[in-house]
């Protein structure tokens, strides 16, 4: 039991949730707050992962790499907008999964090997250097609570999660604002909206290009900690990314933050709860992470029709249709 | 613009929906162990073991096997040229930081192995000579940095050397045009399906392409060498069906009552995707993350001109035109497919002439799924296999076909399937390996642009 618990908090305090929530606080702008269906977002991921690794394997310094992915991340929402954004919901759904798996295809090919590493990716090495030079901590291991880890991973989970609590901070800004009901005007009724004389194209566009950027900075995160994997960045993460966004609640600002955390610690509980409980016999170590990621999957689908506000969401905030 | 089938019950009790809930939850079980239970038959010895995640261990019968211990490290990889082609009798030598040399050579599996005791950046040289002609490394230098208890994979990329003129010849484009024509059947089958549900229903189904790679799965079950073994012939006969019966219970468990519930298409969409992702995970669960094939005999191949295909691939063309023709015929001519185009047209109006619309919904679904099914068994055995993620390169194809020939249209759908077909294998003559998945997002862009309805799509205002 002690096992279980530890392995769900680790899960539920790893950079990689963080980067999970971030990745998620994009989708809420898509989706929850716009109603746009990006059904990509990893491919947003890692065209920021790639955006700030390969320049800062360039020789970058650390804040032009994140602008470089930042830039890159932009014009690849721009790209995805121009021609779904005048179209029924569904277009943007179809060109973004497609878009995603373009982006890993194209990194992984064995033509661009010298640049984004081929299907082998970009080891961390290579570019987590000029993040953990940025480390007040020093060198040596900590230990708060139960959790021993290396001092520059301390630093990378502080970073992660201030990064988290800045975007919280600043999307709840941002839907607070004038333009926040533009956005959630747009989600309820276009036609009213543009009967307002506002540019309904324009303002999805902005949702799209600034939930793409969170994308972005998640991927970044996402990729601190280990390497730039292609093939870990596929259809798969978008998918769970959308799960964690609505168990925790669309259309809530905290729903990002409470759905990851939820969505790794549930994951964890299942995974260990299915290596401890049930013999090898009947499932061997492997099956129980695909085991884990069965569970995930139907637990959207009864999510969206039995709860489809999540945990903390408001049922009235998504009662709107493409 | 579609509107969904509207309730039959605009406003039903309290009561009424909690029941529905409960067939829900019974029906989705009730699923699942179907899918569950077909791959259960399966001997447990029979089905391959799980490729593992990580290439962490190397092959048990290298005969430089190495295991990390605390105190030591290994340094190793597997030179492949591609997914199933290794690379034996390659000399590679280690250099160690303090500049000590070792020279291994890796085994038929392709596998090399070093153990070592010291840390630090290990250089990986591979000695280009022995080589098997044509072969080249895209880096004959590699740099891996060593932990002590850890596994340092030096991971080599080849590429061939060019070995025609200038990459371009008729001959060649008749072959990949004939490739292309194979896929474009192939994704047609597919694609009616989609078209046809979208149509029906309003609903993109994100899981379409699950339904695909799920047909060679039960034909691999049922006629591979590890599962039943039966002919194969009777093995495609049967996975039409059971993906047919799949397909009808799926629109029995799920949507139906979904569409009774009122719920919107959006949510429906997300619906998809967790039954996408439970699909696929399922797969690896009781097949494993490898590539499985039905036959393992080596085909035999036709040449027709500057063209050669397999023997199958003509076969699989064959069963194709057939199925689609039989397709457009009963669309076109029967009672019920006539039904079917009312409903795509407007589902109110179909209801208000006395038309069963749940009754011709549930048929298109089990249409969809046999259609999708038979799609994937005919594609497991003109190519290389399925595994479990194939369906996510074909969704991509499909939605492309699809929205090139206009959502919602069969026929489209069809004409559509060629032309990416064809612009996917083409494509190929100029650029290598994924970027053909490239030209079908491209196209689908242009499309979206120039004329969002599709080719055979009624222009109308879609936003």
């Amino acid at each position: 039991m002690g096992d279980i618990l530890y392995t769900m908090l680790q899960d539920a305090i790893s950079p990689l949730t963080a980067a999970y929530v971030i990745a998620a606080i994009g989708l809420n702008i898509h989706f929850g707050f716009t109603g746009l269906l990006n059904m990509g977002q990893a491919g947003f991921m890692l065209m920021g992962a790639y955006g700030f690794a390969i320049s800062t394997v360039e020789g970058a310094p650390l804040w032009l790499a994140v602008l470089i992915a930042l830039g890159a991340v932009t014009v690849f929402a721009l790209l995805l907008g121009v021609p779904t954004l005048k179209l029924r919901g569904d277009y943007l759904a179809i060109v973004t999964i497609s878009a995603a798996e373009i982006v890993r295809f194209v990194g992984r090919n064995s033509l661009l090997t010298e640049v984004t590493g081929g299907s082998g990716g970009i080891p961390g090495n290579d570019y987590r250097s000029s993040f953990t030079d940025l480390s007040p901590f020093g060198d040596g291991r900590t230990q708060i609570g139960p959790f021993d880890y290396l001092n520059s991973n301390w630093w990378l989970h502080l970073v992660a999660w201030a990064v988290v609590f800045a975007c919280l901070g600043l999307v709840a800004l941002l839907v607070r604002s004038p333009w926040g009901r533009l956005l959630r005007g747009v989600r309820e009724d276009e036609d009213a909206m543009r009967s307002l004389g506002k540019n309904v194209y324009a303002v999805k566009m902005q949702a799209l290009v600034l939930g793409g950027l969170f994308g972005a900075v998640g991927g970044i995160i996402y990729v601190l900690p280990s390497s730039v994997q292609p093939d870990g960045m596929g259809r798969q993460l978008t998918f769970f990314i959308w799960t964690a966004l609505l168990l925790g609640g669309a259309a809530a600002i905290f729903g990002p933050l409470l759905g990851s955390i939820l969505f790794f610690a549930a994951r964890a509980l299942v995974q260990t709860g299915a290596d401890t409980f049930v013999p090898s016999s009947i499932m061997s170590s492997a099956q129980t992470e695909q085991f884990a990621w069965i569970v995930v999957g139907i637990a959207l689908m009864l999510l969206v029709i039995f709860r489809p506000q999540g945990v903390i969401g408001n049922k009235r905030e998504l009662r709107f249709n493409a | 613009m579609k509107s969904p089938i509207p309730s039959r019950r605009a406003n039903p009790g309290a009561r009424r929906v909690r029941a529905v809930g409960w067939i829900h939850l019974t029906g989705l079980a009730l699923l699942t162990s179907v899918v569950l239970g077909l791959f259960a038959l399966t001997p447990a010895s029979a089905a391959p073991a799980p490729a593992p995640a990580a290439p962490a261990a190397p092959a048990p019968a290298s005969p430089t096997f190495c295991f990390a211990t605390a105190e030591t490290a290994c340094v190793g990889g597997t030179l492949r040229l591609s997914a199933s082609e290794t690379v034996g009798g390659v000399d590679i030598t280690i250099t160690a930081p303090d500049g000590t040399e070792e020279t291994v050579t890796t085994a038929d599996t392709g596998a090399f192995n070093l153990p070592v005791e010291e840390e630090g950046d290990y250089g990986v040289v591979i000695d280009e000579e022995t080589l098997p002609d044509g072969v080249a490394p895209t880096e004959s230098e590699l740099t891996v940095p060593v932990v002590l208890g850890e596994n340092a994979i030096a991971n080599f990329q080849f590429e061939r050397e060019a070995t025609g003129a200038d990459g371009f010849s008729w001959d060649q484009f008749a072959q990949q045009a004939a490739s292309g024509i194979r896929l474009g059947l192939l994704l047609a089958m597919a694609s009616i399906g989609l078209s046809l549900i979208y149509g029906t229903t309003g609903l993109s189904n994100l899981a379409h392409a699950e339904l695909v790679t799920m047909g060679g799965m039960v034909a691999f079950f049922f006629s591979g060498a590890a599962g039943l073994g039966l002919p194969l012939t009777l093995g495609i006969l049967l996975t039409t069906l059971v993906c047919a019966a799949y397909g009808w219970a799926q629109d029995r468990v799920l949507w139906q009552p979904l569409r009774r519930r009122g719920l919107g298409i959006i949510q429906m969409m997300i619906v998809t995707i967790g039954l996408s992702l439970a699909m696929q995970y399922t797969f690896q669960y009781f097949v494993g993350a490898g590539q499985v094939r039905i036959t393992t005999s080596s085909p035999e191949t036709v040449d027709i001109g500057p063209v050669t295909l397999t023997q199958f691939s003509f076969v699989a063309m064959g069963i194709s035109i057939v199925v689609v023709a039989g397709v457009g015929y009963m669309l076109l001519r029967t009672r019920i497919g006539r039904a079917t185009r009312a409903v795509a047209d407007n589902p109110s109006l179909a209801a208000a002439s006395g038309i069963d619309v749940d009754k011709v919904i549930r048929l298109v679904w089990t249409l969809a799924a046999g259609l999708a099914g038979l799609s994937g068994v005919l594609y497991a055995l003109v190519t290389n296999g399925v595994k479990w993620d194939t369906g996510l390169q074909i969704l991509l194809l499909l939605f492309a076909a699809v929205t090139l020939g206009g959502l919602g249209t069969a026929f489209g759908a069809v004409v559509g399937s060629m032309v990416i077909g064809l612009v996917v294998e083409l494509t190929n003559i100029w650029l290598p390996g994924d970027f053909k998945y490239a030209t079908a997002l491209l196209i689908l862009i242009l499309i979206l642009l120039v004329r969002p309805q599709g080719l055979l799509g009624r222009a109308e205002r879609v936003g």
